[in-house]
């Protein structure tokens, strides 16, 4: 039988949203994705406020210094196994910031990313688009 | 002092994405003080924009904010036109005009949302969010994007708003306005909203003034202020609206001016849309000479403000970005001070802060959470409730 | 010549000032005059702090403080010069609340001090992962591609 943990993430991910040092677009269609016209919970995926009871990470922004300890603390309480969905050209390269003295991203120096999801900000179709993909490679 | 303890409230401000942490030091359930702890979202633009060219730069200033993304490019670029002594063209400062205006809509009903849902209405939370959504569709027929628009440039605008797109730019206003006036409605005749919001969180005026405060936070304490009217740049010369000013400093004086601010709003896009004149939208500008230029704008949270100093190349020496949310964010500290904790968060909401604005980058702070946001969140619904039940 | 501008003049008669438009005045004075003609513009003249802006530049390190008159739209930027070898400028925060950060993040940013603030501590940058003595501010900050080598 396959890992029933899989399973049940699957079935209904949890996730919980992590900026760190974004613009905040992102963050604001991430959490459009609950409202009326995108409407996730009937897919199942709730925004959970906390890391511990997340299967999913949706994170955002480029990560600065101040809030990188943040981030792989975040990372240690989200139980295992874990998805990681990077919202935004932040997550994927830097973006604009690559140059910036206080921008150390993107996340995948740190922590296993399993989706990107590039655009700035992407649109909530392809956000959705990005944590159905992911799922669907466990 | 002994019986003084520290509530942190964050990284996550039930109330906004964005991560910021605030030590309250309460007394039993009273605020005495706040320690502000920023520095989470701070990525360093001033520091990258002399890497650019002046083209490149509108780009980089839009991704300060998400939601004020147009503001900044605004302002950056009337401050190169101010270097240059530069008026962009008509038609070209009838649609960034327009541009702007909209931006405010989207941004006000974005927090109205947010503080229907702070205080337990999620029906307005969801009701402003899905009719916010008929202008991000406006935003992306004539832009491209629901946000990032991209819309400035130096001698006017980059993209124009085309006459087969106004039949759908007057139908989302139209409902923007029937919905903007269903929830001013309902929040002035709501009593349990009122007495939630009302006396809550005051600024003063004689605070307002000495932090400088700015936008909606300086309007509801009484300071009659608006670049757009004081400082006039693009079509604003032109046009006539209401600047509602409100002298209680409460956070339900702030929610109203957001409300009647959005009504302004509508009615500025449609004297815009009747009075369109033709022609190009830019003037070719080649050259930024040497010199100073300031570009100011009122963003939906107040007055966005640009500096930039140019030597004659096309990179600047210094440039300088000061978000609006940078002034009212500081003057939390004396409004939340004698207010409860139940109110606290509310409070500092009410500013309607874009962390991302004020230091351009983001940071977390972990602290012992005695109360989490999500208490925060239940906190305030909790006394929602017993307001409810105390009305007749 | 305007009323703020004549009575700045007065006060301070080394002050220089230079129109750039109607709406833009840039008025450079000595530092020493720096409380003096900040208390005039905004409590006799209730002008509105925007912000300040700190450059590096070769003649030393300039502070520009911002101040708008609301009523008629028009900035008036006065300009003081801290030596680089005495980066110091007295603070306003004391008085003018409005400053506290500015001044705060001027400090971190490019190694101005201001004397008299309550708490000049850093306001952006990290506690744990920063170099003190480097301002990224300034133009000889060594500018690399630091996320790289991290």
């Amino acid at each position: 039988m396959k890992d029933p943990r899989i399973w049940g993430l699957k079935k209904s991910p949890w996730v919980y949203h992590l900026a760190a040092a974004s613009c905040n677009n992102c963050d604001i269609e991430v959490l459009e994705l609950l409202t009326p016209r995108y409407d996730v919970e009937r897919f199942g995926i709730v925004l959970v406020g906390s890391p511990r009871h997340a299967d999913a990470l949706l994170v955002t922004g480029v990560i600065n210094r101040k809030s990188l300890p943040r981030v792989l603390e975040v990372y240690e309480q989200t139980p295992k196994p874990c998805l990681v969905i990077g919202v935004g050209t932040c997550t994927c390269n830097n973006h604009i910031f690559l140059n910036s003295y206080n921008a150390v991203g993107p996340y995948d120096k740190y922590l296993p990313v399993n989706a990107y999801v590039p655009g700035c900000p992407p649109k909530p179709e392809a956000m959705i688009l990005g944590v159905v993909k992911a799922l669907s490679k466990l | 002092m002994s019986d003084r303890h520290v509530v942190p409230i964050g990284p996550y401000h039930p109330l906004q994405e964005e991560p910021e942490f605030f030590k309250l030091i309460v007394e039993g359930e009273t605020v005495v003080d706040l320690e502000i702890n920023l520095g989470y979202n701070h990525r360093g633009h001033e520091f990258i924009s002399p890497e650019l060219t002046y083209d490149q730069i509108p780009f980089l200033v839009e991704r300060i904010c998400g939601i004020c993304s147009n503001s900044h490019p605004l302002a950056c670029v009337l401050a190169l036109e101010d270097i240059c002594g530069v008026k962009p063209a008509p038609r070209g400062a009838y649609v960034r005009t327009i541009i702007h205006e909209l931006e405010r809509i989207h941004s006000h009903l974005l927090w109205v949302g947010l503080a229907g849902h702070f205080i337990g209405y999620n029906t307005v939370w969801m009701w402003a969010w899905r009719y916010r959504e008929h202008i991000l569709e406006v935003f992306e027929m004539i832009t491209g994007n629901r946000n990032h628009y991209a819309a400035n440039k130096v001698g006017g605008a980059r993209r124009d708003i085309l006459p087969e797109q106004i039949p759908q730019i007057l139908a989302a206003l139209g409902v923007a306005e029937k919905k903007t006036l269903l929830l001013t409605k309902a929040v002035l005749d709501d009593p349990v909203i009122r007495a939630r919001l009302e006396r809550v969180g005051v600024l003063t005026r004689e605070q307002a003034v000495a932090y400088s405060v700015v936008g909606p936070t300086a309007r509801a304490s009484g300071v009659d202020i608006d670049v757009r009217r004081d400082d006039p740049h693009d079509a604003y010369a032109d046009l006539k609206w209401n600047v509602p000013v409100l002298p209680e400093g409460d956070v339900f004086a702030k929610a109203k001016v957001r409300l009647l601010e959005t009504l302004e709003s509508i009615s500025i896009i449609r004297q815009c849309l009747g009075r369109m004149p033709e022609g190009p939208i830019q003037v070719r500008v080649e050259e930024i000479p040497a010199g100073e230029g300031i570009g100011r704008t009122e963003a939906p949270r107040g007055e966005v403000f640009h500096y930039l100093r140019s030597d004659g190349s096309n990179r600047p020496l210094r440039h300088k970005i000061r978000a609006p949310s940078y002034m009212n964010i500081a003057s939390n500290v004396v409004a939340v001070r004698g207010g409860s904790i139940a109110d606290a968060a509310l409070t500092l909401a009410a500013v309607d802060p874009c962390y991302c604005c004020t230091e351009r980058l983001a940071a977390f702070e972990d602290g012992k959470l005695k109360l989490t946001g999500r208490d925060l969140l239940r906190l305030s619904w909790a006394k929602t409730e017993r307001l409810r039940e105390r009305m007749p | 010549m305007r009323d703020a501008e004549a009575g700045l003049k007065s006060l301070i008669p080394e002050a220089e000032v230079f129109e750039h438009n109607p709406k833009r005045l840039h008025i450079s004075i000595p530092r020493e005059r720096l409380t003096e003609a900040a208390k005039y513009l905004h409590r006799e003249r209730g002008m509105r702090l925007a912000t300040c802006t700190g450059i590096d530049t070769r003649a030393g390190l300039e502070v520009l403080y911002h101040f708008s008159e609301d009523k008629t739209g028009t900035m008036y930027t006065l300009r003081v010069l801290a030596p680089k070898d005495d980066p110091r400028l007295e603070s306003q925060a004391s008085w003018f609340p409005a400053t506290d950060w500015i001044e705060r993040e001027m400090h971190e940013l490019l190694g101005i001090d201001f004397p008299g603030h309550p708490n000049l501590v850093p306001l952006l940058t990290s506690d744990t992962d920063w170099d003190r003595e480097k301002y990224p501010l300034r133009r000889d900050y060594e500018r690399r591609n630091e996320a790289h080598e991290r």
